[in-house]
């Protein structure tokens, strides 16, 4: 994995729910110590783009999807506990 | 119980499930608008029975349905259910059903709470779009075992309840229960779903001695009132089947004075006629004691009338039933082949009393029978508890009167138990309409059959025992005799008859001889009156003859004497008579 490679992140959110709130916080405070300048963020809210979430399949709020790099990964819920969240997300190799 | 009834009143509306026994139970079906759960074992039925609800609904009532499938994959869902002819693929495609497939990845990483925000969401457009009155959550439980903790659990719960609420969706929710034992369910971290929700059904299936038994229960069902017992059910050819004890409108069925033939003429008369259309018929005895033959008579002289019937046999394979009834002149083969008798081996069906009431009826119903022979109905006892066998005999014999069917039951008894008329085992014998008992008499080394009606409600009957026989001729009914306080069967009848016979023909000879000699005398007699009447005639002619000789000879002699007194004379006149000058 490049050390330069892109993280396209999208988090499907609920509204304003608190848990989604959450996630959005600890997910661009990650990025922020962990990819500066190196990943964008799609934000989802489910209730504005139903549709969207139906064809996607997402069926848990929040959830985040890791677009790339490849594979796409999926994390559910607040995203809180970061040891687990560095590890799914393939971060701890770039903080190494 | 009447669903037209209840709905025209107060209660909450109902949305019918299809499943004729269900709706029975619960006066109607689910609650409309409102949250039913369906707690039950794995393969206990959940699944099938929510998935019913959805087809019938998209198919019967236009009321389009959502499936959610948390555990299996919807393909596999539809797959499945394929067998039951619901033709969930044609629903699917007309937009009457919709199936969202909410597995959790197996793979899926999870941080921290999260919520089924996402999934309502999308079950909204989707509800929007299709107009859906009926949602199902199948296994709930995967999803709320991913949730951190119980708070979140019950918190996405009442989110999923209150969106249902609120878009007032008929909503089934499946969840597992973990142990056969239902009871213990409200100590499950969920069991406060079934105080939250309007309707809660538990399915059971347990194995009761070897064989598999299921059984359901509505356990509440706010606004309405419901069957509370356990009901038996099934998983059939086209879904669930469940088994309703009495519906209240069958009892006052239609009865008939019709009468149709034993297929033995003796009995007939004896039974002042024959059974009544759609009469149960029991006819009890050891084995061996001709139950079979009895009711296969029955089954011939039912399709010689040109009625459809289905012989149902426990024992023996059916061919072999037709064989040995040929044996004795009962020939079924001609019917089995033009299709108005069917003969079905049940010994090939497997499971529970509960499993052959099913099929039977089914298979009944699929063949048009208008008769129906059972041999031996008490094949059933075997097959799991007493009790369950015992709500089975009574729903048959219901179910049978139900659409007018005469039913001809064979039961076994137990030879070493010795029952002797103590009835069958299955109690059946206080419900049906005539009761046959067969039986033997073991007399001078023979061991002969005896048949007797205990019973037969509304029909005269004889009281008398009668020994049955079977010959290649047929099955007829001779007369017994008593002697002696004891009633002759077999060779002794067959003595006692030549004794009688013998008599008889003694007593009619005499008769003969007397009369001829009665005759003999006759014949003396009038031609000693002839004879007599002749020597009277000649007695009287000759009397006649004396009487005018003797006059005769008087006048002669007088006038005799005068003309030779008048030749005379000289002779002195005759004192008093003056005959000259003195």
């Amino acid at each position: 994995m490049s050390r330069r490679a892109m993280f396209k992140f999208r988090l499907y959110v609920a509204g304003d729910a608190l848990n989604s709130a959450q996630a959005l916080a600890n997910l661009t405070a990650l990025c922020r110590a962990q990819l500066p300048d190196r990943h964008e963020i799609e934000v989802v809210d489910v209730f504005r783009e139903p549709a969207r979430a139906l064809a996607d399949g997402i069926f848990m709020t929040p959830t985040l999807l890791r677009l790339a790099p490849s594979p796409v990964r999926s994390i559910v819920g607040t995203l809180s506990q970061t040891q687990p969240v560095v590890q799914a997300l393939g971060l701890d190799a770039i903080a190494a | 119980m009447n669903p037209s009834r209840s709905s025209s009143l107060k209660s909450p509306a109902k949305a019918p499930t299809g499943i004729a026994g269900f709706d029975a139970i619960t006066g109607g079906g689910l609650p409309c608008g409102r949250t039913t759960l369906l707690v039950g074992g794995p393969g206990s039925g959940k699944t099938v029975l929510a998935l019913q609800f959805l087809a019938h609904g998209a198919r019967a009532c236009k009321e389009p349905g959502i499936f959610v499938a948390f555990e299996e994959t919807s393909k596999r869902v539809v797959g499945n259910a394929a067998s039951f002819g619901w033709k969930l693929t044609d629903l699917q495609r007309g937009k009457k059903l919709y199936f969202m497939d909410a597995q959790p990845l197996p793979d899926l990483i999870q941080s921290g709470d999260f919520d089924l925000g996402g999934m309502l969401a999308a079950l909204e457009v989707k509800t929007r779009e299709m107009g859906a009155k009926r949602i199902v959550f199948d296994a709930l439980d995967v999803v709320l075992a991913l949730l951190p903790d119980l708070a979140a659990e019950r918190r996405e719960i009442y989110r999923l309840h209150a969106w249902l609420l609120a878009r007032e969706l008929t909503g089934i929710i499946t969840l597992k229960s973990g142990a056969d034992e239902t009871n213990s369910i409200s100590q499950q971290p969920f069991g406060f779903m079934q105080f939250m929700v309007d309707c809660a059904v538990i399915l059971n299936h347990s194995v009761v001695l070897g064989v598999s038994q299921r059984s359901l229960r509505v356990q509440k069902y706010r606004g309405s009132g419901f069957d509370e017992n356990e009901s038996a059910f099934l998983i059939g050819s086209s879904g669930f089947e469940v088994a309703v004890a009495h519906t209240l409108s069958r009892v006052d069925v239609k009865v008939s004075n019709e009468r149709v033939s034993s297929g033995i003429a003796r009995l007939d008369t004896m039974l002042g006629g024959g059974y009544y259309r759609g009469a149960s018929v029991l006819i009890t005895g050891f084995s061996g004691t001709a139950k079979t033959t009895l009711s296969g008579a029955f089954a011939e002289a039912a399709c010689r009338r040109g009625e459809r019937t289905m012989f149902v046999c426990f024992d023996t394979n059916s061919t072999e039933v037709v064989r040995n009834l040929s044996s004795v002149g009962i020939r079924l083969d001609r019917y089995v082949k033009n299709g108005s008798l069917r003969m079905i081996s049940a010994r090939a069906i497997t499971g529970s009393a509960e499993t052959y009431l099913v099929r039977i009826k089914a298979l009944a119903q699929e063949h048009g029978a208008r008769c129906v022979v059972i041999d031996p109905v008490s094949a059933w006892s075997k097959s799991g508890n007493d009790l369950s066998t015992q709500s089975v005999a009574d729903r048959l014999i219901d179910w049978s009167k139900g659409e007018g069917t005469t039913l001809v039951c064979t039961s076994l008894l137990d030879e070493m138990s010795g029952q002797g008329e103590g009835g069958s085992q299955l109690q059946i014998s206080a419900l049906v309409d005539t009761w046959i008992h067969l039986n033997y008499l073991i007399q001078a080394g023979e061991r002969n059959r005896g048949l007797s009606i205990v019973k037969s409600r509304g029909t005269t009957h004889s009281n008398q025992v009668r020994e049955l026989i079977l010959s290649d001729a047929g099955v007829t009914l001779a007369d017994t005799y008593t002697a002696g306080g004891e009633v002759l069967m077999g060779t002794l009848r067959w003595e006692k008859e030549r004794a009688e016979r013998a008599l008889h023909e003694a007593a009619e000879v005499a008769a003969k001889l007397k009369r001829v000699k009665l005759d003999a005398e006759e014949a003396e007699l009038e031609v000693r009156l002839k004879s007599l009447q002749t020597e009277l005639i000649a007695k009287q002619v000759e009397k006649a003859l004396l009487v005018r000789t003797t006059q005769s000879d008087k006048g002669e002699l007088s006038r005799g004497r005068t003309q030779m007194k008048e030749l005379r004379g000289a002779d002195a006149a005759i004192p008093g008579r003056k005959v000259g000058p003195s």
